[in-house]
């Protein structure tokens, strides 16, 4: 039943959903800790300096890029005229999504 | 001569398979294995098939875990190792081995208001409508389905909610709402846009990826579901 390409991207789509909706209230919460001062947020920026956050943060943009790729693709497939080439679509948008964080690790690395 | 393994389900919801050796031979398909089975090792073995050609939709089976038309697919294609396991359709009640009760799927398609209903008579001229017409070649890109329900037991939507009226009955609303002589649009439109209609398709594409006869279901329901916006829009839903 599975195991082809539109159930990939599904999946795809679908977990870095919910992995960027778990994300999100750390992310304002991290925000928000700038209103306790300055220390507070320079603290926790500093944190985020760590190697190991850098990785995290590069898969929190490998998610994003998913996630915006892959939703565009089903706004093609849904509102566009039919293609008979989707599964082309979705490996397009897997490229691009690559590309992206790739592109993002090697600002990273510089 | 080589045998091809085969395990077979027997039984109903909870039956279990059951193993059999049948004889390979050139060209051989998936049905031929099982007829195999019924006429010459186990007499007592229920399946279903009709024309043997693709035509009439009944022996389609779950073959190594996918759902195929078994008439139309070959040993070759499908067996692993020399090894075949075939079920009955996910998604459908089990009767007896590998036939399912296939009551809920077509009941489906009336809930989808599949029936064509037109306001002329025999005594009025004939409808013309133009080949080459937008609407024409929607209907002609969904219109060749023989209803084997491949794409309903493909469908993981089907599977998570049983209310939901699937790739099949979706696709025949979608060719009946391009077809312009039909009067219960409105009707129809409203039937496929509730909660089990067209808007609960994930567009996973197993329908798409599964139609023996490569219609692409997900196309009809996203087609569905723009007609249903659009009316939403207008006010007329």
């Amino acid at each position: 039943m599975r195991g082809h390409a539109g159930y990939w991207a599904f999946l795809v789509h679908r977990i870095s959903g919910v992995l960027l909706v778990l994300f999100l209230p750390g992310h304002f919460a991290a925000l928000g800790s700038a209103l306790e001062g300055e220390a507070a947020f320079d603290s926790f920026l500093a944190w985020t300096e760590r190697p190991l956050v850098k990785l995290a943060e590069w898969g929190i943009v490998l998610l994003l890029s998913a996630h915006l790729a892959g939703g565009l693709r089903v706004l093609a497939l849904e509102f566009l005229p039919w293609r008979d080439w989707q599964k082309t679509l979705a490996a397009l948008a897997a490229g691009v999504s690559l590309a992206v964080s790739l592109a993002f690790a090697l600002a990273l690395t510089r | 001569m080589t045998k091809l393994q085969v395990r077979v389900w027997r039984g109903g919801a909870d039956g279990s398979f059951q193993p059999f050796e049948v004889p390979r031979q050139a060209s051989q398909s998936v049905l031929d294995a099982v007829t195999y089975i019924q006429r010459v090792l186990d007499p007592t073995l229920a399946y279903r098939f009709a024309c043997r050609v693709g035509m009439c939709g009944s022996c389609a089976m779950t073959v190594n875990g996918v759902a195929r038309w078994t008439c139309r697919t070959h040993v070759d294609k499908v067996a692993r190792d020399g090894r075949l396991e075939i079920a009955p359709l996910r998604s459908l009640p089990v009767v007896r081995d590998l036939v399912t009760d296939m009551r809920e799927f077509f009941d489906k398609w009336s809930r989808a208001k599949g029936v064509f209903r037109g306001a002329r008579s025999r005594r009025d001229a004939f409808a013309r409508v133009a080949p080459r017409s937008a609407q024409r070649l929607s209907v002609e890109a969904g219109i060749e389905c023989i209803g084997c329900a491949v794409c309903y037991a493909s469908c993981d939507v089907v599977a998570q909610n049983p209310a939901y009226l699937g790739p099949a009955a979706l696709n025949r609303a979608w060719t009946l709402l391009n077809d312009v002589r039909d009067v219960t649009q409105a009707e129809r439109l409203r039937a496929v846009a509730g909660d089990a209609g067209c808007h609960a398709c994930h567009s996973q594409m197993g329908c798409t990826e599964r139609c023996p006869k490569g219609i692409a279901p997900t196309a009809s329901i996203a087609g569905l579901k723009r007609a249903a916006a659009k009316a939403l829009l207008a006010g007329a839903l």
